[in-house]
């Protein structure tokens, strides 16, 4: 894929994470500890992956010709995908679930809440949408998360690990560069501003009333933005792609 | 395009063709209709179609991003509507302003509880935004006894729009409707 245009690469990014995270919660499915968590992943899932239809679905018109959300998602490999490292990330546990979607979710409603604010109406619409789903994703995986921090002496030790273990693919989700400050310039977005500070002020509150340690700071992992993916993308991808790579344009 | 103004034209008043979708069940939830469910946002008709035919335009908007009753909502206002003899529709999704539960007219609401789902518990537009601060929990009274003792036992239920409750009184679990 040639260097898109400004716009088109931060709807990808936006699409992409939803689009990946939807799809490593429907692993879950049939798997979930108890049939009412079962529920919960799958129905957030079922949210992300809307999300990532309407954003992708707006990359697609605007890029033109036959590019549409499911071109997106289906005809492009790995190095071609904007998603965030985090969201790539194994299910591992239920904990690492958790903490994986906490740190997301915290995000996420933060970055929703900026581009209900955006000038160009139809990402304003769809992040205003999403943003009324995503606080609902954040109540839940707060919960969870002080749920199993403050629980038993295992779940905490799980927790505690995966707190530790995600952290360094936290960073990349606050990086700023050239195409969202083109955009800022263009009037499409507003810039994210400093909302990694206000992110690590309530996940501290969380993390505290779950007794669980605040991360010490460490080196970040980059490069998802860029296409620069962890080895477990690729595998993702194998088998959310397969039917269509095996039977191009079949339909039902 | 230009619209019709009410009555010119040999085509349905807009209040029929609203009585008519009044009566499209909401698939998941079929004892509420989709107009009671606020999904079906305007409705006009146009001038100017290609064959000089008036058409109907029906906006709907999805009640959340990934329901996946969105499409068999599409096809069941369409098939209602040419059912009725209308040949020219168009239907829009509309994202803008988003959906939300204040949109559930009274008689969905009746309809709702006597279903055995809890209705939207408070305006959503009422409860403030999160900003990080856990928000007070609404107070959601069992759709059969009417208690207000009730517990949440998961925040979402069989579709993304319930989450699931429990009632301390009747013992009962029941869905509620979430506000959004």
């Amino acid at each position: 894929m040639t260097a898109n245009d400004p716009t088109v690469e931060f709807l990808l990014r936006l699409g992409d994470n939803c689009l990946i995270l939807g799809h490593r919660l429907s692993e879950w499915v049939g798997h979930a500890p108890v049939l009412e968590e079962d529920l919960g992943l799958a129905n957030v899932s079922l949210d992300l992956l809307g999300q990532a239809q309407n954003w992708l679905g707006l990359a697609g018109d605007i890029q033109g010709g036959d590019r549409d959300a499911d071109w997106f998602a289906y005809r492009r490999d790995a190095g071609e995908f904007r998603n965030a490292l985090l969201v790539e990330q194994p299910n591992g546990d239920f904990a690492r679930t958790m903490v994986r979607q906490l740190y997301f979710d915290l995000w996420h409603v933060m970055l929703l809440e900026g581009l209900e604010q955006a000038p160009d109406e139809r990402i304003a619409g769809i992040a205003a949408k999403a943003y009324k789903e995503a606080r609902y994703h954040l109540e839940r995986s707060r919960d969870w998360v002080i749920r199993l921090g403050d629980g038993t002496e295992e779940s905490h030790r799980r927790t505690q690990e995966a707190v530790d273990e995600l952290w360094i693919f936290t960073g990349e989700l606050f990086e700023s560069d050239e195409i969202e400050a083109a955009l800022a310039d263009q009037g499409v977005i507003v810039g994210s501003g400093r909302i990694a500070a206000v992110w690590k002020e309530r996940l501290a509150g969380i993390l505290a009333e779950a007794t669980l340690t605040f991360p010490q700071e460490n080196w970040m992992r980059r490069g998802g933005r860029r296409g620069i993916h962890s080895e477990h993308l690729g595998y993702l991808l194998a088998e959310m792609q397969f039917l269509q790579r095996a039977y191009p344009d079949a339909r039902w | 395009m230009m619209a019709l103004s009410a009555g010119s034209a040999s085509v349905p008043a807009l209040d029929r063709v609203w009585s008519w979708l009044d009566g499209v069940p909401d698939p998941e939830i079929p004892v509420i209709s989709v107009v009671e469910l606020g999904i079906v946002r305007d409705l006009e008709w146009l001038t100017g179609s290609e064959d000089g035919e008036p058409v109907l335009r029906v906006a709907i908007t999805p009640t959340y991003s990934g329901c996946p009753a969105t499409d068999v909502i599409a096809g069941d206002i369409e098939q209602a509507l040419r059912s009725r003899g209308i040949r020219n529709l168009r239907l829009e999704n509309r994202l803008t302003p988003p959906w939300t539960t204040d949109w559930i007219t009274a008689s969905g609401r009746h309809k709702l509880r006597e279903y055995g789902i809890a209705p939207p518990a408070e305006r959503a537009d009422a409860s403030a935004r999160l900003a990080g601060i856990k928000a007070a929990p609404p107070v959601v009274a069992c759709p059969r006894c009417g208690s207000t003792s009730t517990s949440k036992v998961s925040e979402f239920g069989s579709t993304p729009c319930k989450a699931q409750y429990r009632c301390r009184e009747c013992l009962e679990p029941f869905d509620y409707f979430k506000c959004l």
